[in-house]
């Protein structure tokens, strides 16, 4: 086993990148239940891909015959009601670990210098995400499948001269059919998930270079021992993967909860009009996209107002791709001498709990049909969202910081 | 944290309950385990419903096999197409001949409880009144203008007046009138059950419906159950390996 392992070795660097990226890849050892999401999000994603491609063996991507396969896949398919829930339920898992993921990077400034490329990456992940979740979501072919693409494709017809001929070319035809279901079948099986995976290589190798952050926002590479070796940092392998084992465990016992007893989660992870073939001649009464993208969704609807002779639908487009867009440029935003909330002022404090608040309620309004009173309330907190960005430099520059200790503090 | 987050979705339920339903239905409970009323559930629907109704994303077989019915049985006296026993539960309906007669082609009704709830489909089934001014002399109380005819006149009667769904029963304490007692408090048409028995008839064929929406529900549960009591367990040994490497660490 040694001899082979040496021949292997002297041909590929294993044992270097399994020391590189493990066995010596030095964590800092005061994690907490925050940095469970990163690992979870892999696994989520292995998930997705395992149960996606058996999918693919059964499923049909036709207009004519979409709909009928997945519940052929639901009734005749041996254990293919599972592999479906998993994969339905997944989607939904792989938002909350990813946003949770990213509200610890917020929370103990994990963007900052030097880890802006892992933002970045990050982001892009995060983009290459909800582009591959919108597009599966149009394969079963049910009516919110329908409808909603025909939304989200219709926005990009909001964009003055070339957006009618660019929706026009996103679908294939004037309006969502089997063409469109075709092409977002091949981006959603084959195209998104190759970039996903580019991409999540890429957000672990930049980890890996700079090293990981942690809730005390202190670079641990600062203070090493005599060997090298950082005096907070252990052994990713074998402590944080046993630690990730109990993370996984609570994870699948609260994924299993949904998957075998409430896999429609009360219309939220599956939307009841999706029980309903697509047909382009009935609208649903209320047309609303999965959770995971309401918050946005909201703040389209919150722009009700024309300017500069723009529709507001336009405006709204301009906003919902803003809210996402200023995500990017966050690292250059942060003006603190300080990583961590811990250690950073009242002010940051209670703009991030604003933020959280504002992304939530979004989240929530985008889900319910629009009301007079809870445009206003979107629209507030659109500005409050925003906010949170744009005022950044000057609120983490003027407060006063707390002193950061020069070891990690358990 | 993650609990956090999973008791905030189910604290928004309700609400999204409240936003999807307009009006008040008469609230059931299915039980996908007793197969006797599944089974009268199945000939009602197959007796009254499928000449019009597909049920063409479902296989007779699975059907049979589930209810505990067997197939010769089945074949005899639920299937009259000459379909055979592992065919789609396709009707025999023209769907073009369909939309000329009623307006709309009728539904295919294999996912209709997971559509529009089970509590949506027993109202319904409960909900005709006569009306002279629709086409077919019938309407509905839960799906107002409804195009269907009221299928179930023979067992049911037709009721004069608009019947009660959703409402309690209640006694008035001065007269001692009751309210709302039944479901139609007036016939135009008797039929041939009793208030309760129909009740009772449809409670059966909305628990068949959503038996036909969600076939493996009772299965997917069951394994459930230990799915979660091997993750229970591989908790406990994860935690321990995990504080028996921590352990030294400070």
């Amino acid at each position: 086993m040694q001899k082979l392992l040496n021949w292997v070795d002297e041909r590929l660097p294993v044992v270097d990148a399994w020391n590189k990226h493990l066995a010596k890849y030095y964590a800092p050892k005061n994690f907490n239940v925050w940095y469970f999401f990163g690992s979870l999000a892999m696994l989520v994603l292995v998930n997705q891909l395992v149960t996606g491609i058996w999918l693919t063996m059964s499923y049909n991507p036709t207009g004519e015959g979409a709909f009928a396969s997945v519940e052929y896949i639901m009734r005749d398919v041996q254990w293919g009601w599972l592999l479906r829930y998993l994969h339905s339920t997944g989607a939904s898992a792989f938002f909350i670990v990813v946003y949770l993921h990213m509200f610890r990077g917020l929370m103990y400034g994990s963007y900052q210098k030097p880890r802006e490329l892992i933002w970045l990456f990050g982001m892009l992940i995060y983009l290459v995400l909800m582009a591959e979740a919108f597009m599966g979501y149009l394969l079963p072919w049910g009516q919110m499948s329908y409808w909603g693409a025909q939304v989200i494709v219709n926005l990009f017809g909001a964009i003055p001269v070339i957006g009618e001929d660019l929706s026009l070319w996103i679908r294939g035809d004037y309006l969502i059919s089997g063409i469109t279901l075709n092409r977002f079948f091949a981006l959603h099986v084959v195209a998104l998930p190759i970039v996903l995976l580019g991409l999540v290589v890429l957000h672990i190798l930049a980890l890996h270079e700079v090293g990981s952050n942690n809730p005390d926002g202190i670079e641990i590479k600062k203070n090493k021992d005599e060997n090298g070796i950082p005096k907070d940092g252990i052994p990713f392998h074998p402590y944080y993967s046993v630690h990730d084992l109990v993370g996984v465990a609570v994870f699948f016992f609260i994924f299993f909860v949904v998957v075998f007893f409430f896999p429609e989660m009360g219309g939220l992870f599956i939307e009841k009009p999706n029980f309903e073939p697509a047909n382009a001649l009935k609208t649903p009464a209320h047309i609303a996209p999965v959770w995971y993208f309401t918050p946005f969704y909201a703040m389209l609807r919150a722009v009700t107002v024309d300017l500069f002779g723009l529709p507001a639908k336009f405006w709204g487009v301009v906003v919902m791709g803003g809210a996402i867009a200023i995500l990017f440029v966050l690292p250059w935003l942060d003006r603190s001498p300080v990583k961590s909330i811990r250690y950073k002022g009242w002010l940051s404090r209670i703009a991030l709990a604003l933020f959280a608040v504002s992304f939530v309620v979004l989240g929530y309004l985008g889900l319910v049909p629009a009301t007079e009173g809870r445009t206003m309330v979107a629209q507030i907190l659109t500005v409050v969202y925003f906010l949170y960005f744009i005022l950044m430099p000057f609120y983490t520059r003027m407060e006063k910081t707390k002193p950061v200790p020069e070891r990690v503090t358990g | 944290m993650r609990k956090l987050i999973f008791g905030l979705f189910i604290a928004f339920l309700p609400v999204l309950g409240l936003a999807a339903v307009g009006l008040p239905l008469d609230p059931i409970k299915t039980d996908h385990t007793d197969k006797v009323s599944l089974q009268r559930g199945a000939a009602l629907f197959t007796n009254y419903c499928m000449g019009c109704h597909s049920m063409e994303y479902a296989r007779y077989k699975r059907v049979a096999d589930d209810l505990e019915i067997p197939v010769e049985l089945y074949e005899e006296n639920l299937i009259f197409t000459g379909a055979k026993i592992g065919e789609l539960m396709k009707n025999a309906m023209d769907k073009d001949t369909a939309a000329g007669w009623f307006g709309a082609p009728p539904p295919d009704l294999t996912l209709e409880t997971r559509l529009r709830g089970e509590s949506w489909v027993y109202s319904y089934l409960r909900g005709f009144y006569k009306d002279e001014t629709r086409p077919l002399g019938v309407n509905n109380v839960v799906f107002p203008a409804v195009g269907m005819p009221h299928v179930l006149v023979d067992l049911q009667g037709l009721c004069a007046v608009e019947p009660n769904i959703g409402k309690k029963a209640s006694v008035e304490p001065l007269s001692g009138n009751v309210n709302n007692a039944g479901v139609c408090p007036d016939y135009a048409i008797e039929g041939s059950m009793s208030g309760a028995e129909f009740d009772r008839a449809m409670y059966d064929l909305t628990n068949f419906m959503s038996y036909m929406a969600d076939p493996i529900k009772v299965e997917r549960e069951r394994l459930g159950i230990f799915v979660l009591i091997f993750v229970a367990i591989f908790f406990v040994f994860a935690y321990l390996l995990n504080r028996e490497y921590w352990k030294d660490v400070h």
